[in-house]
């Protein structure tokens, strides 16, 4: 990076630590950390979503669906998170190919398990196995956004299903006899007035959330956590031009204070947004503020 | 015109059969640790470096094939070339009979090596009953398992090395090529407790319905050993004295 950098072994101290840190490898833990914050960013929205879907089918009237969201809930509270990032990416992974296999290949007569192998024709393979390897990186990087989806939606169906039924019965019956039809009333009257219910069990989802993104390896995502433990590991002069021992104290002391740091901002927002929700609302955050004289 | 391209392409992998099923392109995507010097490890620019990087590398240029190099780790290494993310694994994996049952291996790269013991200098150690660290689904993992001596298991490993320094284990034992440059660059601070033999050499893990890949990488293998480029290579990461074909 810097031109001192070309003979390592001769610095020391801040010119080593300068090109030390601005390694190639150092680049990719940096560039690590936008890795997690985009995938916290694509995943939050997306988890309440399902959430929201999940806790609306529940309630339902329609039997069936208000099985399914019942179901979706029940399971997937129910199954560690770590059998979900094991098992289901990988059947996941296979289900998407065989979909693709049965409609792109419908002449091909090998069979898909042989033995231990799963063998789909080459036009099914996700990413083709010819893309360049952004797009598995991109496709893994899915298929870890659509898990802690499907994860953190059953939890967030649950915390919006029970912030739905915590609204009070008075409003509802109040926008009835206004006239408003069912789905005036979830849309104007249910859903506004929820949200001050569903913050403080959301927000907890969102700190474990910001905490379970380690487990983006599993699926292949090189996260925060893996280059730590990669750049804190004792090198060998003959391997790198810095070497070093067991550093990865340093490393995750580092990751220590991103995740307080993150926190604590995660806190500022929440207050902000509960300060906000809690606005003329029949709760005590509520009234404390506008009734006062 | 898409469309008549793959009724075309599987025609023609219909009537080869099995064994083009999976050689589908020239793209390999070939699967290794990445933690593992001199074998495999990430280098100061973040790439894949090493014995078998270099290897690998002339492999696929011998065997006419374009490789992409992927990262994984040890522990799931075997389900991921399995499930098809990658198609080779060429990791420092030794021929094992329980591995062997699951995929398939090439030809053998490295003629078999010695593993060793190793520990903090002037420490006595019980390597019988002692408390020992290997990595996980390592041939060493289950040698000291099968041992009487109380295993403990790290997913990487350099941890396991961590261990040793750390007091948490009383001696590691590993590939005695891994350990090498550790035990020198360590100013005395560890040395060697003994030695094993246990496993054979190290080849490449390829899917056992890829017969067609594997066949091409034993050629190109085969084809470095005759010229001795193998041997130059062997010399070059592991020293004057290692194992030559």
């Amino acid at each position: 990076m810097f031109s001192f950098c070309t003979d390592p072994q001769s610095l020391d101290g801040l010119p080593w630590l300068a090109c030390y840190l601005t390694t190639g490898k150092h680049m990719a833990f940096y560039a690590s950390f936008g890795t997690v914050l985009i995938l916290l960013a694509i995943t939050a929205p997306v988890a309440l979503a399902f959430g929201f879907l999940g806790a609306t089918a529940a309630r339902a009237r329609f039997r069936p669906l208000a099985w399914l969201g019942k179901g979706y809930i029940a399971i997937v509270r129910g199954v560690p998170d770590i059998a979900f990032f094991l098992f289901f990416v990988i059947a996941l992974d296979q289900a998407f190919e065989w979909i693709r296999h049965k409609i792109k290949c419908p002449d091909w007569d090998q069979p898909i398990r042989q033995g231990n192998d799963f063998v789909v024709c080459p036009a099914a393979k996700l990413p083709l196995s010819t893309s360049p390897q952004i797009w598995h990186e991109i496709y893994g990087f899915f298929l870890a956004v659509l898990t802690f989806a499907i994860v953190y939606g059953a939890f967030s169906a649950n915390v919006l299903y029970g912030a739905m039924r915590a609204v009070p019965k008075a409003q509802l019956e109040t926008a009835e006899a206004y006239g408003m039809t069912p789905r005036q009333t979830f849309w104007r009257i249910l859903v506004p007035q929820m949200w001050i219910y569903a913050l403080p069990g959301l927000s907890n989802l969102w700190m474990i959330l910001i905490k379970a993104t380690p487990l983006l390896f599993l699926l292949g995502v090189e996260d925060i956590v893996y280059w730590a433990r990669e750049l804190g590991a004792a090198k060998q002069a003959r391997f790198s031009d810095y070497p070093h021992g067991d550093w990865r104290m340093w490393y995750f002391l580092a990751l220590l204070i991103f995740y307080l740091a993150f926190t604590k901002l995660s806190e500022v927002v929440l207050a902000r947004v509960t300060a906000r929700l809690s606005h003329g609302q029949a709760t005590l955050g509520g009234t404390g503020r506008s009734a006062a004289p | 015109m898409l469309k008549k391209l793959i009724a075309a392409a599987t025609a023609l992998a219909m009537g080869a059969g099995v064994a083009l099923a999976a050689s589908h392109s020239m793209t390999v995507r070939m699967g290794t640790e990445g933690a593992y010097p001199p074998y495999n490890f990430i280098n100061d620019k973040g790439e894949v470096d090493g014995f078998e990087r270099e290897l690998g590398d002339e492999l696929c240029r011998r065997a006419n094939l374009t490789c992409e190099w992927v990262t994984n780790d040890w522990d799931s290494i075997i389900p991921n070339l399995v499930s098809g993310n990658y198609d080779t694994i060429i990791a420092g994996m030794s021929v094992t009979e329980e591995r062997d049952q699951v995929i398939d291996f090439t030809e053998e790269y490295i003629p078999a090596s010695p593993s060793a013991y190793v520990k903090l200098a002037g420490r006595d150690v019980d390597l019988e009953n002692g408390v020992i660290a290997a990595q996980t689904g390592t041939i060493q993992a289950n040698y000291v398992a099968n041992s009487g001596a109380t295993l403990v298991e790290y997913a990487t490993p350099d941890e396991t090395i961590a261990a040793v320094r750390n007091g948490e284990a009383d001696a590691v034992l590993a590939d005695k090529d891994y350990l090498a440059p550790i035990v020198e660059e360590s100013n005395g601070e560890l040395e060697f407790a003994g030695e094993v033999r246990i496993g054979g050499g190290v080849a490449m893990g390829i899917r056992e319905s890829d017969q067609e890949l594997k066949e091409k990488f034993n050629a190109a293998i085969r084809s470095m050993k005759e010229d001795g480029s193998l041997n130059a290579l062997l010399k070059k990461w592991f020293g004057d004295e290692a194992p030559q074909w």
